[in-house]
């Protein structure tokens, strides 16, 4: 027993590499997805801690909107951009209607708000766009749709999907702009300022208001990226909101505050579960790539509880 | 003193109001919380170019008193008049906007930011050019960026803590955190500067230092200031009139001379026997 959980995987491992690197890029890929879910939850919590549980559901109803505007007969890229103005709008609407009523009150009730928002998006969505799962438009977008092959040695062979690239180069992109946005700007320091101390961003002239339509429009840009690169892979479905979920493991990982956090743990997390289903899975009979992350975060959990990243909070006694 | 400042360059003169004219008259003013009445009635006037010091004992509502003027309480009754205009109800934001700045009575500092974060959050109002170029972060936002880290340098210099520009402010110890914060409430180049306590908790030297830093800034800038203090020595040093509270009352208002010489003000301190 003890020889087939500690010895046989890595044999496999060593006998067959390409395949090998094709597990892990495969979990890459998953783990970029992860990273972005994460990044819109982080992006929420740090301005405003709010723990945004309709994160996931953003991202099936930004890619709902985007196919179903299509669906109707609007051009890709129009379609795209109004994509962008429905989350801006949905932004307005959640700041007008939700947070400014509830500031000051306590978390656990800003968190029962977002989780009545999922309902709603949920009920919106499938009352305007139908609860079909949808194909998402990616040629139409120009996104590419071919895939690559690496030959590894002499008979080894890695297929790399071109859409898989084009999501971790957007991923990139993505996160280094937010990360420039966040540390050189005016409104980028007003938003860690917000993050840092209500009361005194205020009194320097900062209008809570603004700045937290702004983050929760930024968050609904991440999601309309992440469901147009899941939607490519599947398709785009309200299962997608479960698979969302798979970004708690993530952020304990990464840390909430952290964007950099978010991208490793969301890493550690795609890559770790690959590959624990495909050597470790077969041992229990396969599918534990459904709960082996949250076996890790909550490991992790028990000896680093803020995180990889995440500020360590000490408080003077 | 090398100062770089040109203090014509860094205070807009723009209120159309002349030095000793009232900038800012708080009316028959009340606040309170449910049941308990925080302010009652108070009538008291800030004139421009002046340190004027409002002091009292604990829980006399000094604080609460500057979070009327800056928009964090709404007062039930009175009005104030801003630069001769009539304030309505008022966001913290707007009263920023209007040129209003704070600090606080527990250093509000954004304390995972740099003191150079710190004070160019302080220069928010300064800076305009909107969302959609910040996103580009390129030609005016960029330019505006530079010619507001200028000022910000300005400032710094001023206060003397070039050397801890770059270090996160949670790190320094409190009397430069103070310090910073006041850089922050500078920036904003305020006509009105509210200093909740600028000294509570420093040493004699730290005190000291405040003290000069706080006169400059009314001497050089000619920025008019209300300060809450407890230490009865600077504030007879330092301030032109001192309005004294007690239990949410106005029990005092002139000179220090003529503040410390009333009945009510030392009964108030020294307690009455019945």
């Amino acid at each position: 027993m003890l020889h087939q959980i500690f010895v046989d995987p890595f044999v496999q491992m060593a006998e067959m590499p390409d395949f090998l690197l094709q597990v892990v890029w495969e979990g890459f890929v998953a783990g970029v997805l992860y990273a972005l879910i994460a990044l819109g939850f982080v992006l929420i919590f740090k301005a405003s801690g709010v723990f945004n549980f309709a994160q996931g559901i953003m991202v099936v109803f930004a890619g709902l909107t985007l196919v179903g505007l299509h669906e109707a007969g609007v051009p890709a890229y129009l379609a795209l951009l109004l994509a962008v103005g429905v989350m801006a709008v949905l932004a307005i609407a959640v700041e007008r209607f939700v947070m400014r009523p509830l500031v000051n009150q306590p978390d656990i009730i800003l968190l029962m708000s977002t989780i009545g928002m999922t309902y709603f998006l949920i009920g919106l969505g499938e009352f305007v766009f139908g609860g079909e799962p949808k194909k998402m438009i990616t040629q139409e977008l120009g996104l590419p749709t071919g895939s690559t092959e690496i030959e590894i040695g002499e008979r080894g062979l890695v297929i790399l999907q071109h859409i898989d690239i084009a999501a971790a180069v957007i991923a990139i992109i993505m996160v280094a702009a937010l990360a420039l946005f966040f540390n050189k700007t005016r409104i980028g320091r007003a938003l860690r300022a917000v993050a840092d101390d209500h009361q005194a961003a205020q009194s320097v002239g900062i209008s809570l208001n603004q700045i937290w339509a702004i983050v929760w429009f930024a968050a609904g840009i991440v999601a309309l990226a992440t469901g147009i690169m899941w939607g490519a892979r599947s398709d785009v479905s309200f299962a997608l909101e479960i698979v969302a979920l798979k970004a708690l493991p993530v952020l304990i990982l990464g840390g909430f505050t952290s964007i950099p956090g978010a991208i490793v743990g969301g890493l550690i997390i795609g890559i770790g579960e690959k590959i624990g289903e495909i050597y470790w899975g077969p041992l229990v009979g396969g599918g534990i790539e459904s709960w082996l992350a949250y076996m890790i975060a909550l490991i992790f959990l028990l000896f680093r509880p803020q995180g990889l990243f995440g500020e360590r909070i000490i408080e003077r006694v | 003193m090398n100062r770089h400042v040109d203090p014509r360059a860094t205070l807009p003169d723009a209120d159309g109001i002349a030095k000793g004219e009232v900038l800012l008259d708080v009316r028959n003013v009340s606040l309170r919380f449910g049941g308990v009445k925080a302010i009652s009635d108070i009538s008291f006037d800030i004139r421009k170019g002046e340190i004027r010091a409002i002091i009292g004992p604990n829980g006399a509502g000094k604080t609460s008193m500057l979070n009327v003027i800056n928009g964090f309480y709404t007062p039930q009754e009175g009005s104030i008049v801003f630069r001769g205009k009539e304030r309505q109800k008022i966001a913290p934001y707007e009263a920023a906007a209007s040129g209003i700045a704070r600090t606080f009575q527990n250093v509000a500092l954004f304390k995972g930011m740099s003191t150079l974060d710190n004070i160019m959050a302080g220069r928010t109002l300064a800076m305009n050019r909107n969302f959609f170029w910040q996103l580009l972060y390129y030609g005016p936002a960029l330019r505006e960026e530079i010619a507001n880290r200028r000022k910000v340098e300005e400032i710094i210099d001023f206060l003397e803590i070039q050397h801890i520009r770059k270090t996160p402010v949670g790190r320094l110890p409190y009397g430069l955190q103070k310090r910073v914060e006041l850089g922050r409430a500078l920036a904003a180049e305020p006509s009105l500067l509210l200093l909740d306590e600028p000294m509570a908790g420093m040493n004699l030297e730290e005190k000291e230092d405040m003290s000069r830093f706080i006169l400059d800034v009314n001497a050089q800038f000619g920025t008019t200031i209300a300060l809450i203090e407890h230490d009865m020595g600077v504030v007879m040093d330092i301030s032109d009139r001192v309005v004294v509270l007690d239990y949410g009352r106005k029990i005092g208002d002139g000179t220090p001379d003529e503040v410390k010489s009333s009945q009510d003000v030392i009964d108030a301190y020294l307690g009455v026997s019945h």
